[in-house]
């Protein structure tokens, strides 16, 4: 039973939804750090991030798979560096066409999508071994994941550093006479790195069976 | 001379590609468990972008850019090709990872001994990538690629180092449970990135 109308067996459901809070790629796979820092000042480039990355993780996990039987061993890794590459180049161009100003401001890290752990880690880990249909739904599930932890983080970031959310106002600040002293510290680099910490010991300490020992 | 100390000195303390970019995180916090292995990463993060930084600067100019293709025939005058840069980089990259760890197989197999899985893995940092893809877009010239691929590759190996120096201290205290691990790497982190934060202004 399901409401979307597709054939989705209970493993298809698995790779769909597990990685969205599970097996988080950010909390619990730690990948894809990088970006995931430093595109989370604003929802909208969190969001706009968000979208590209599920996009090139499901399309590339798509492709990878459908090659799979086909790519020697010794050269994979140069034939998903392409694919995703390639898929990476289309949402540049095509970011540069519709949003050109919030792309200057993405600035390098959408071209850092191909270096994104992530989409190596899932096409290496897991559309390697599976069908298509099924690397198809993890894709989209680590996407998925990926875009929840950016908005959480930028969420916090915008509202509490400019008293805004989405870039409406939320929080009237006091130079434009409202109450609202805000925190600057949120949007300078340091905060994205103590609000990652901090959701990972959130996350921990709800399952506490992703601690580590040492 | 003084553009390039200046260029030099931002990139390695101002604009550090892991404290201020967060950049080749994934390393950055997988290879920071030991001072030893950090030492090793940085040196080879320096070495490679040193090597990769320049080489797709060239590239640009003689291949890519706009009109790039000149030298060939002028009729290729109007060719802009610079959208092809994520697939040429990423080339580069592998390629000359590659040749390094050859070459430092067959000079200097101590080195590599050290160095042992991380020299292949820096062909997907996004250090190396994210240093090419600045270059590009700050249009640096051939002479400054070659200062910004030595200080930004520098700064990644100072912060690892000092990461790393903090980390072997940190097995000492006694951190909660839940942030045991990963959670106290990021907060060190974040307070080292706010000490980073202090050179900002430095103007030489």
């Amino acid at each position: 039973m399901n409401g979307i109308g597709l054939p989705l067996t209970k493993q298809d459901r698995a790779a769909l939804l597990d990685p969205v809070i599970v097996n988080n790629p950010i909390g619990v796979q730690v990948l894809g750090i990088c970006s995931a820092l430093a595109v989370t000042t604003r929802m909208d480039k969190a969001i706009v991030m968000g979208i590209g990355v599920t996009l090139v993780v499901a399309l590339a996990n798509l492709a990878v798979s459908l090659v799979r039987n086909y790519t020697p061993g010794s050269i994979r890794i140069i034939v998903q560096l392409s694919i995703i590459a390639s898929l990476v180049i289309v949402f540049d161009q095509v970011l540069k066409a519709t949003l050109y100003e919030l792309s200057l401001e993405l600035s390098v890290f959408v071209g850092l999508i191909i270096t994104n752990c992530i989409v190596m880690g899932r096409a290496e880990g897991f559309a390697m071994q599976n069908g298509p249909q099924r690397s198809l739904l993890d894709g989209i599930g680590n996407g998925l994941g990926y875009t929840l932890v950016l908005l959480l983080v930028a969420f916090s970031r915008e509202l509490l550093g400019a008293g805004k959310v989405f870039g409406f106002t939320v929080l009237p600040l006091t130079k434009d006479g409202g109450w609202y002293v805000p925190n600057g510290l949120m949007l300078l680099a340091p905060s994205a790195l103590f609000m990652i910490g901090l959701l990972v010991w959130a996350l921990r300490t709800w399952k506490p069976q992703l601690q580590e020992k040492d | 001379m003084e553009h390039f100390l200046n260029l030099a000195v931002r990139s390695i303390f101002l604009e550090n590609m892991a404290l201020a970019y967060f950049l080749g995180m994934c390393s950055f916090l997988a290879c920071s468990k030991k001072v030893e292995t950090a030492i090793g990463l940085g040196v080879a993060v320096v070495f490679v972008q040193v090597l990769t930084v320049p080489l797709n600067n060239l590239m640009l100019r003689y291949l890519l850019g706009e009109g790039a293709l000149a030298w060939i025939s002028p009729a290729l005058k109007e060719i802009n090709l610079s959208f092809l840069s994520f697939i040429l980089f990423i080339g580069t990259i592998a390629a000359a990872t590659q040749i390094v760890e050859m070459a430092v197989d067959r000079y200097a197999p101590k080195l590599y001994a050290t160095l042992g899985v991380f020299l292949p893995l820096i062909a997907v940092n996004c250090v190396i990538l994210g240093g090419s893809l600045f270059m590009q877009e700050r249009d640096y010239s051939f002479a400054e690629s070659v200062v910004f691929g030595f200080g930004s590759g520098l700064g990644f190996a100072i912060a690892i180092i000092a990461l790393a120096a903090i980390r072997e201290k940190l097995v000492y205290s006694n951190v909660p449970d839940g942030l045991r691990g990963l959670g106290i790497t990021f907060i060190s982190a974040g307070l080292m990135s706010l000490a980073f934060m202090m050179f900002s202004g430095i103007q030489l």
